[in-house]
């Protein structure tokens, strides 16, 4: 690697570029992974401790992102606020879906195959949806801190990184006490794990998920206006997060929330160094390369249960 | 064989018309019939959903690409080639995943497709993101237009997949992996070698797309990787098994000769893109209403008037 | 005396910080009956699966037939002789019940060297289990035809059919009536005349005394007595892991 450094040129300056190339992109990745860790952990609710292959959450972000866009476009709204609006509607959307989702699939025991078929075909039908109407172009929003960027000593943070990594961390902080110190919370953990212990305790273990499933969905909501920010968007811009998402979850192990975000750091810094030394055309590849050697050397995650 | 007669007749009698259209828009049908029918091995007899099917369909199509520029080689060879290419890639994928649940193989299937494009778009050797052209020979010798040869050359395709399936059907393996799709475990405990089987199913799968795949690049002319990764393919593949019914080999090719001819006709008339929101829609509902599938429909109904 | 056909040494399973199995010893002699008990949640299912592959166990060892099994997979086992029912039945559901008899014939008693069935062998065996189960009238029935006892059946059979050495009923008889328990336990006794070892799993007390040479019983994954059933059920910590339920 010095060898490509050398090759530029920077002489004498060689060995503090190459310092801040690296803290550059190790803060970067730690941003970058913070969002990560938004978008992941809807998903991280659906599939770690429901066991329902939601595929089709990053097309929910994608639809979050582009609420977040008309709304921002025709009225100024900051695009974070403008999620927090829509949570209710999302989590009411979530709640809908796991209906239909029970009815047809899970209570007949067909979730295997004709449960993720329903998914996909969410995912596609609500990809093409959106191209009808607003088109393949690259869609952003506009708000105060999009374009600046602090600067502490060599490092470069830049707002719009920045602002949704603190979003996201404290929709995880949000969500970790809500499951941890409410009763429903609470269910909510434990549905996964005796679904009749928590019949006998008089609560239904279907309601129970249907919330469940609805939080996770609301996530979306907020995931998408911090995507938006982030990055223009486009609606195939969802399938490349598929990818993302369940090597999060794998790497991060299933049902633990904590392991979702330090999942999402190691990936956004994976990625982020990969951009920076490799070029950014290979990003796409390196979540499915973590997400097959977790699968290969330990499924069970770091933090699994 | 009964197949094979059915074939020859569809092939003749296509060139009864005189439009070359017809080879055209029934190629793509054809095409289609074999994609389903190799995503139905291993998503309906097995259970096992693969959403990458455009991977293995465009590393058919890439191996040609790749052959062509240093050595072109007749189409059935290619065809050959793109079946064992896939075929590996299918089985590597396979060992890597399916020792692990059902879920976590179909979205490495996913993920796949994107990463597969990713390697392509970054390739220059095979065009990059700016694709490769293949110049396609006007004629060909005994038939006539090059574009009634492709169209043999995939009717051919379609009876060989056609006739794997319903003779797996039939089979001992067919019982064993409807044994996978059923109850894993108990398959396990019933003696079913499961991972073996299931290898068999994914690479089976894997190379019948890969020889879909590999006569595309001379089909269309120019070969880029949006289209030849593109959404429609690993939709289709899934939708027309669903609505067609998945449990038997007579279900894909329904929904691909119905989907198919939709699809053409909707293209035409419509635009492309409200053709694919249709589709998507198709799937859902019959997911959610009739799980199996027209042939499930047909025999539902048959079996209520015995009564 | 008989050789060892089952030697269980040291086995331990955990489930992240739960121990579901604690260090368990334990052999079964060719052609004994054993009968298994334990209160629920104390580890019988989780020891059959561990013992047939199903799950792989943390530590210890498990010899079958004088070969260590250990890192054999679950259908090597079966192939090997040993053949389990479920607790809960697990039928193939889009097989008719002749065809999921079909199935172990095919992938493990023919896949066993010597001279496979033929396609008429194999449907007069089918035949022939249905009828020692009394399934023989719902030979062309699907599974979810079945009421909960004749689902159960189904799985013994379907173990049966594997011709095993070592034969686990777990929990076969769970809701069968009075004299269909004296059934199948009658039919357990004459498979084990005809050679078959026979570990039975059950909560149905009578049962299980009346079939078992021999008791072993299980509480929270430890093996806590193993012996003549008339000792074993007076022992007093039997009795107080009984009646502390």
């Amino acid at each position: 690697m010095s060898a490509s450094w050398q090759e530029r040129g920077f002489g004498g300056k060689e060995v503090d570029l190459s310092f801040d190339l690296l803290i550059n992109a190790l803060i970067a990745g730690i941003l970058l992974g913070g969002f990560y860790a938004a978008v992941t952990i809807g998903v991280s609710i659906s599939f770690g401790i429901l066991d329902i292959v939601n595929i089709a959450h990053p097309a929910f972000i994608i639809l979050g992102s582009y609420i977040a866009y008309i709304v921002n476009a025709r009225l100024g709204i900051d695009p974070i606020a403008i999620s927090i609006i829509m949570l209710p509607v999302f989590y009411l959307l979530g709640a809908g879906i796991y209906q239909i989702y029970y009815e047809s699939f899970e209570r007949r025991g067909q979730e295997a195959l004709r449960g993720l078929s329903f998914f996909f075909g969410l995912l596609f039908v609500t990809e093409v949806m959106l191209i009808l109407v607003f088109g393949v172009d690259y869609r952003y929003v506009e708000a105060a801190y999009i374009g600046p960027s602090w600067r502490i000593g060599v490092v470069d943070l830049p707002l719009r990184m920045l602002v949704p990594c603190i979003a996201a961390l404290v929709l995880f902080a949000a969500l970790e006490l809500y499951l941890s110190y409410t009763f429903i919370g609470r269910a909510i953990a434990a549905v996964a794990q005796d679904q009749l212990a928590l019949r006998l305790m008089g609560a239904s273990p279907i309601r129970i998920k249907r919330i469940a499933f609805g939080i996770s969905i609301a996530t979306a909501a907020v995931a998408g206006a911090l995507l938006i920010i982030i990055q223009p968007v486009e609606p195939s811009v969802g399938r490349e997060y598929i990818g993302r998402v369940f090597a999060i979850c794998v790497l991060g192990g299933l049902g633990s929330l904590p392991g979702t975000v330090i999942g999402a750091m190691l990936l956004g810094i994976i990625e982020s160094f990969t951009a920076t030394f490799y070029g950014p055309s290979w990003a796409p590849a390196v979540a499915f390369g973590v997400l097959l050697l977790t699968l290969a050397f330990r499924p069970a995650g770091l933090l699994g249960r | 064989m009964i197949l094979i007669a059915v074939a020859a007749v569809v092939f003749f009698g296509a060139r009864l018309v005189s439009n070359d259209y017809v080879f055209f828009a029934g190629y793509t049908v054809l095409q289609f019939v074999v994609l389903a029918t190799a995503w139905n091995i291993l998503g309906g007899y097995t259970g096992y959903v693969n959403f990458g099917s455009a991977a293995f369909f465009a590393l058919g199509a890439y191996a040609t690409v790749f052959l062509h520029k240093s050595y072109p080689l007749p189409i059935p060879l290619l065809i050959v080639i793109g079946g064992i290419v896939s075929g590996i890639v299918g089985l590597g994928m396979g060992y890597l995943t399916l020792r692990l649940r059902g879920a976590f193989f179909a979205i490495a299937t996913l993920a796949l497709a994107v990463v597969l494009q990713t390697l392509v778009v970054n390739w220059d050797y095979v065009g990059g993101s700016r694709g490769a052209y293949i110049i396609r020979p006007n004629e060909i010798e005994f038939i006539g237009p090059y574009i009634q040869y492709l169209f043999l050359v995939m009717l051919a395709l379609a009876v060989l997949a056609l006739t794997i399936a319903r003779g797996i059907e039939r089979s001992q393996l067919g019982y064993g992996f409807a044994t996978i799709r059923d109850d894993e475990l108990a398959a396990e405990a019933s003696g079913v070698p499961t991972l073996r089987l299931k290898l068999i199913a994914t690479t089976l799968s894997g190379a019948l797309m890969g020889m879909a795949g590999a006569p595309f690049p001379y089909y269309i002319g120019y070969l880029q990787p949006s289209s030849a990764f593109g959404l429609e393919y690993a939709v289709n593949s899934i939708a027309m098994p669903m609505i067609g019914g998945t449990t038997s080999w007579v279900g894909p090719l329904i929904g691909a000769i119905l989907l198919g001819s939709l699809q053409q006709i909707a293209t035409v008339t419509i635009s492309s893109v409200v053709n694919l929101l249709i589709v998507g829609l198709l799937l859902v509902a019959f997911v959610i209403i009739a799980p199996n599938g027209i042939v499930g429909l047909v025999q539902g109904w048959t079996r209520g008037r015995a009564k | 005396m008989a050789s060892l056909l089952l030697e269980v040494t040291g086995l331990s399973k955990r489930f992240g910080g739960f121990v579901a199995l604690d260090g368990i010893d334990l052999t079964v002699a060719e052609g004994e009956r054993v009968g298994l008990i334990g209160p629920n949640g104390s580890g019988k299912s989780t020891l059959v699966n561990c013992v047939c592959g199903t799950l792989v166990n943390e530590t210890g060892t498990v010899r079958f037939n004088g070969e260590t099994v250990d890192g054999l997979l679950t259908h090597e086992r079966t192939r090997r002789g040993m053949a389990r029912s479920f607790q809960l039945p697990r039928p193939f559901m889009t097989l008719t019940v002749a065809d999921n008899l079909r199935v172990p014939l095919l992938y493990t008693v023919n896949a066993r060297p010597g001279r496979a069935l033929s396609p008429t062998e194999l449907g007069a065996r089918c035949t022939e289990l249905l009828q020692l189960v009394g399934l023989a009238d719902k030979a062309t029935h699907l599974p979810r035809d079945l009421t909960q006892v004749e689902m159960r059946k189904l799985e013994l059979a379907r173990a049966m059919a594997a011709e095993p050495k070592l034969l686990i009923a777990d929990e076969s008889m769970a809701g069968l009536s009075h004299s269909e328990v004296d059934d199948i336990v009658g039919l357990l006794i004459r498979l084990n005349e005809r050679g078959i070892t026979i570990i039975l799993i059950e909560h149905i007390m009578r049962a299980v005394m009346k079939f078992s040479q021999r008791l072993i019983v299980l509480v929270s994954g430890k093996k806590i007595a193993d012996g003549a059933p008339d000792t074993v059920i007076r022992d007093a910590e039997v009795e107080r892991a009984y009646i502390g339920q």
